[in-house]
């Protein structure tokens, strides 16, 4: 499935998958089982999240004999954090615009 | 940096007020969509539009979640059109009103979506004997439950 960038923040937003990410940044390169001991999840939940971020752009897996080794892709993972910036950006203006409207009607309701 | 995105503002206005704003169509459209079709009762599907300057409009469903006035709104959103909405395919927006000094505190956070099938994580929760592992799965299940019984109220 392609993802554009508008979406690609979504899939790392996740708080569960926050730290998996996390964990990949600290180890550089890992396999879920060496990642499963950095994170409170199964090595099969690692694996999901993985296989999400794989999904996204966000990691790159290679095979290493028996095992598959994960990394992050620094321009996705940047790309994905630009994303979430814009997203938190949008949040940030319509929270000031109902600041806006509510404060001023509460003054036009005074006496 | 957390994995969500948390943002609040101070608001000069009593939380009933403020409540208003965030649930009321006819207060929504003044600070966030065109368009919108909502409406503050658990279950509810409907969809904001976005007009951009040029090209065509943008419809984004929203399924509203929890609705407990005035302190808490929740519902998701972008999930693709004429599919329900779920973790796996939808990003969470909680807006929470708290009072604070005379005034509102407005938080909104919004949780990116988990990119897995229901149906797929709840026949692992089976087979998961992590505390961990079924403490998340419990939840969700507490989740699908919940909008279940809220579907059948409708």
């Amino acid at each position: 499935m392609p993802m554009d960038d508008e979406q690609l923040w979504a899939a790392v937003a996740e708080p569960g998958r926050r730290r998996v990410l996390d964990a990949l940044v600290a180890l550089g390169e890992a396999t879920p089982t060496a990642l499963a001991r950095e994170v409170p999840f199964t090595r099969q939940a690692v694996s999901k999240h993985l296989a999400v971020l794989l999904e996204a752009g966000v990691v790159s897996q290679r095979r290493d004999g028996r095992e598959v080794r994960y990394t992050v892709h620094p321009d996705r993972l940047e790309a994905a954090a630009r994303a979430m910036a814009a997203a938190a950006a949008r949040w940030d203006a319509r929270l000031q615009a109902i600041k806006r409207l509510a404060e001023d009607e509460h003054r036009s309701q005074r006496p | 940096m957390s994995g969500s995105i948390e943002k609040s503002v101070h608001i000069e206005a009593p939380v009933e007020l403020v409540w208003r704003l965030v649930t009321e169509p006819e207060q929504v459209v003044r600070w966030f969509a065109d368009e919108i079709d909502l409406q503050a009762r658990p279950g509810h599907e409907g969809s904001m539009t976005f007009q951009p300057e040029s090209g065509a409009a943008v419809h984004v469903p929203i399924s509203v979640e929890s609705v407990e006035p005035p302190r808490r709104f929740t519902y998701r959103w972008s999930h693709p059109a004429g599919t329900p909405a779920s973790p796996a395919n939808s990003t969470l927006v909680e807006f929470t009103l708290t009072p604070e000094d005379g005034g509102t505190r407005l938080r909104v956070v919004e949780t990116g979506h988990d990119g897995l099938g229901w149906p797929q994580d709840q026949q692992d929760a089976f087979a998961d004997d992590h505390n961990e592992g079924w403490s998340r799965h419990l939840g969700r299940l507490e989740a699908l439950v919940t909008s279940r019984s809220a579907d059948a109220a409708l």
